[in-house]
C-alpha cells in the first residue's frame, strides 16, 4: 500500500489505513452493517504490519480486549454500529475512569433498537455524554468525508495518547460506503506526546503499577473526579474543532455535521445559484464534543438565524440552544429513521424558512 | 536454626480484608509463593475480576490491571497479544466466569489465548452478599435463592472444566481443593503446572479451585471445609478434566 498518492478508497477502508499509519497495532471487533468493511480490511492489513486482528465473540470482548491491549502499552482500536456501541459502553467508562487510550469508530444506523442499516445521526447524544455511566466524556470527531474521516482517524490516536482518554469517531452508513479520492496520512512519530509510564510490561527494576477504576474512599473518588473533569476543560480549550462555509455574508447559519453537512452543503450552494440574493452559510462542528459553542456565539453576532439540521429527530440542536443561551432564532429539521433526504428536499425546507424569516426581519 | 516458612517476598506485608476461613488468601499466597519459585515475579500481569479478589491488587505485588465484571479473559487476551512474552493470568470467581464473563471465557479458551484462569468456585456470590451463583448447589439456601437452588427454577450447577473440555482449545484444565493441607498443597503444583504451560506457550490453561466461604455458607470453617469434601467435590470431581502434553 503506498500513501502520499491519491487513490479512490471506501471510508471504512481509509479509517483502516489511516489508523495503520498512526501506529494501530491492534484491532479488534465484531460484525455489525454497516461498517463490516473495516474489520474486514484489518483482518486482511494488520498481519501484513505484524499487527493483531481477533474477531471477538461480542463487542463486550472486544472493547475489553481494547482495554487490555491500551493498558499493555499499544495503539488499538475497534469499530461498530449503534447497538454494537451501546455494548461497548461499559468498557469505555472504564477506560475513561482508567484514563487508558483508545479509538472507537461508530458508524451509526438507523434506531432505535435494532432499527435498521441506513445512515442516521441518531448516537449524538449517547456520544457525546459519556455514553456509559459515571461521570466523564471522550473526543467525539465527526467527519464528512472520505478524506476527513482518514484524518481525523490519524488525529484520534495522538488525541487518545496525550489525554489518556478514549476518543470517538462518529461516522454513518453513507461515509463508511462512500469512495472518494482520499490521500492517506502517513505517520511521522509525534515527539510532544507523553510517555506511557503507565502501562503494564512486568514489574522489572521498578515497583508494580495498577491500573484500575475502583476508588473505594469517597474524598479520593471526587479528587478523581475532579481531575478528570480538568482533563475535560483542557480538551475543551484546545481540541474544539469546526468549519465556517459561505458565513462571510450570511443572514442564516446552518447547523449540521457529517453526512448531513455536505448535504447542507448542497443545499446552500443550489440556493445561492438560484438567487443570488440568498444569504445562507454553515456552521459544521468537526468536534461534537467538545462542541464548537463559542463559534455560534461570534455567530449569533452577525445573524440571528440558526437553521439545525442532523438525521434524527433533534439531538445535537439542544447543544446549539446551550450554546446560544437564549438568542438567535433556531429553527430545526431533522429525518430520523435512515432517511438521507437529497440537497434539493433539504432546499425547500430551508428556503422556505429563510423567506421567512427574511419577510419578518424586513417587517 | 533452619528458616523453612516466611512471607512470599511478592506478597505485601499488609494484612488482607478476607473473611476469616476464605479461600482467596490461601489462593493468594500460593500463588505468590509460585511467583517467587518461578521468578515470575518481574514478568507478572494478572488480571482481577470484580468480586471478592478485586481487591488482589492490594496484596500480590505484581503488575495488574482491573477488568468489568466478567471480562478478565478479554482484557488478558489484548494483554497477552500485545506482550505475550510476559505471564498473563486472570484470577475470576464463579460469578464472574461461569455467568455474566462465560461467553469471554469459553471463547478465551476456545481460541487456546496463552493465559492462565485462577477460577475460584465457592459456589456463591461473595462480594455482593452470598446470593446464589451458576455453581451453587441443588438445594443450597443463598441470598437468592432461600429455599433452595431447584433444577426446575435455575438448572443444575454449571461444571466450568468439563464444559470447556468439550472445546478443541484448552490444554491444561484441573480442578482442586484448598480444603484440606494436602488439597493446598495440589492446588499449587495444578497453579504450577498451569504457569508451565503458559510459559511453553502450550495454549490455555485453567485451574477451578473449590474454596470455602464460611461468612455466606454461614457455617465455621472447619465446617466449611468438610462440606467442600463431603458435598461440593461430589458435583465438582477433583482432578485433571484435560490436558494436551505440552
Ligand atoms: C456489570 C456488573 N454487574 C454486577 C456487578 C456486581 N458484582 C460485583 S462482584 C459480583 C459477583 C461476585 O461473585 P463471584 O464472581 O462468584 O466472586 P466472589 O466474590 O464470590 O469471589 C457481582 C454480581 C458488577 N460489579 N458489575
Amino acid at each position: 500500500m503506498t500513501t502520499k498518492t491519491k487513490q479512490l478508497m471506501y471510508g471504512t477502508h481509509a479509517a483502516g489505513e489511516a489508523a495503520i499509519q498512526a501506529g494501530c497495532t491492534c484491532y479488534f471487533g465484531y460484525p455489525i452493517t454497516p461498517q463490516n468493511e473495516l474489520p474486514e480490511y484489518m483482518s486482511r492489513r494488520l498481519p501484513e504490519v505484524g499487527g493483531i486482528f481477533i474477531q471477538a465473540e461480542s463487542e463486550l470482548a472486544s472493547i475489553n480486549m481494547v482495554l487490555g491491549a491500551s493498558v499493555a502499552g499499544a495503539r488499538a482500536m475497534t469499530s461498530s454500529s449503534s447497538p454494537g456501541i451501546s455494548l461497548k459502553q461499559e468498557g469505555i467508562s472504564f477506560m475513561a475512569g482508567m484514563e487508558l487510550p483508545a479509538v472507537i469508530v461508530n458508524i451509526m444506523r438507523g434506531g432505535p433498537g435494532l432499527g435498521n442499516i441506513a445512515p442516521a445521526q441518531s448516537d449524538y447524544f449517547q456520544a457525546t455524554r459519556g455514553g456509559g455511566h459515571g461521570d466523564y466524556r471522550t473526543p467525539v470527531l465527526a467527519p464528512a468525508s472520505v478524506q476527513e474521516l482518514a484524518d481525523l482517524t490519524f488525529l484520534a490516536f495522538d488525541l487518545a495518547d496525550q489525554y489518556r482518554n478514549p476518543v470517538l469517531i462518529l461516522g454513518d452508513g453513507m461515509l463508511g460506503q462512500l469512495m472518494e479520492p482520499v490521500v492517506i496520512p502517513v505517520r511521522k512519530k509525534n515527539e510532544a506526546l507523553p510517555e506511557k509510564d503507565y502501562i503494564l510490561t512486568g514489574a522489572k527494576d521498578r515497583p508494580a503499577r495498577l491500573v484500575k477504576s475502583l476508588i473505594l474512599d469517597v474524598k479520593e473518588m471526587e479528587d478523581h473526579n475532579w481531575k478528570l473533569h480538568r482533563k475535560y476543560q483542557r480538551i475543551e480549550q484546545n481540541e474544539t474543532r469546526w468549519e465556517s462555509y459561505r458565513m462571510e455574508d450570511a443572514e442564516m447559519a446552518v447547523i449540521a455535521y457529517g453526512t448531513a453537512a455536505r448535504i447542507a452543503r448542497g443545499a446552500i450552494n443550489r440556493l445561492r445559484k438560484e438567487d443570488e440574493n440568498v444569504r445562507i452559510g454553515l456552521i459544521r462542528p468537526i468536534t461534537l464534543w467538545p462542541f464548537p459553542a463559542k463559534a455560534l456565539r461570534d455567530a449569533v453576532k452577525k445573524t440571528g438565524d440558526f437553521f439545525v439540521f442532523e438525521l434524527s429527530a433533534g439531538q445535537m440542536v439542544e447543544d446549539v440552544r446551550l450554546a446560544l443561551e437564549g438568542r438567535g432564532k433556531i429553527h430545526f429539521y431533522g429525518r430520523p429513521g435512515g432517511v438521507v433526504p437529497t440537497p434539493a428536499e433539504l432546499a425547500r425546507s430551508m428556503a422556505r424558512h429563510y423567506y421567512q424569516s427574511k419577510r419578518s426581519r424586513k417587517k | 536454626m533452619k528458616k523453612v516458612y516466611s512471607r512470599p517476598k511478592s506478597l505485601r506485608n499488609v494484612s488482607m480484608h478476607y473473611c476469616p476461613g476464605c479461600g482467596h488468601s490461601i489462593i493468594h499466597r500460593l500463588i505468590a509463593e509460585l511467583l517467587d519459585e518461578m521468578n515470575l515475579q518481574d514478568q507478572a500481569i494478572c488480571v482481577p475480576p470484580a468480586g471478592c479478589a478485586v481487591l488482589a491488587y492490594n496484596y500480590i505485588d505484581i503488575d495488574m490491571v482491573e477488568a468489568p465484571h466478567g471480562r478478565a479473559t478479554a482484557v488478558a487476551t489484548g494483554v497477552k497479544r500485545v506482550r505475550p512474552d510476559n505471564l498473563v493470568f486472570s484470577y475470576q470467581g464463579d460469578g464472574d466466569l461461569a455467568a455474566i464473563g462465560t461467553a469471554e471465557a469459553l471463547h478465551a479458551a476456545n481460541r487456546g489465548e496463552h493465559i492462565t484462569v485462577i477460577f475460584v468456585n465457592n459456589a456463591v456470590y461473595g462480594m455482593t452478599g452470598g446470593q446464589m451463583a451458576p455453581t451453587s448447589l441443588i438445594g443450597q439456601k443463598t441470598t437468592t435463592s432461600p429455599h433452595g437452588r431447584t433444577v426446575a427454577n435455575e438448572g443444575p450447577p454449571i461444571r466450568v472444566c468439563e464444559l470447556m473440555a468439550q472445546l478443541g482449545g484448552p490444554s491444561y484444565l484441573e480442578r482442586v481443593s484448598v480444603s484440606s493441607p494436602a488439597g493446598v498443597r495440589k492446588t499449587k503444583a495444578a497453579i504450577k503446572k498451569a504457569f508451565e504451560y503458559q510459559i511453553k506457550k502450550s495454549g490455555f490453561s485453567l485451574v477451578e479451585i473449590l474454596s470455602p466461604c464460611p461468612t455466606n455458607w454461614k457455617m465455621d470453617a472447619m465446617a466449611s471445609c468438610a462440606w467442600i469434601d463431603e458435598v461440593m467435590a461430589k458435583e465438582f470431581p477433583l482432578g485433571v478434566i484435560k490436558e494436551v502434553q505440552c
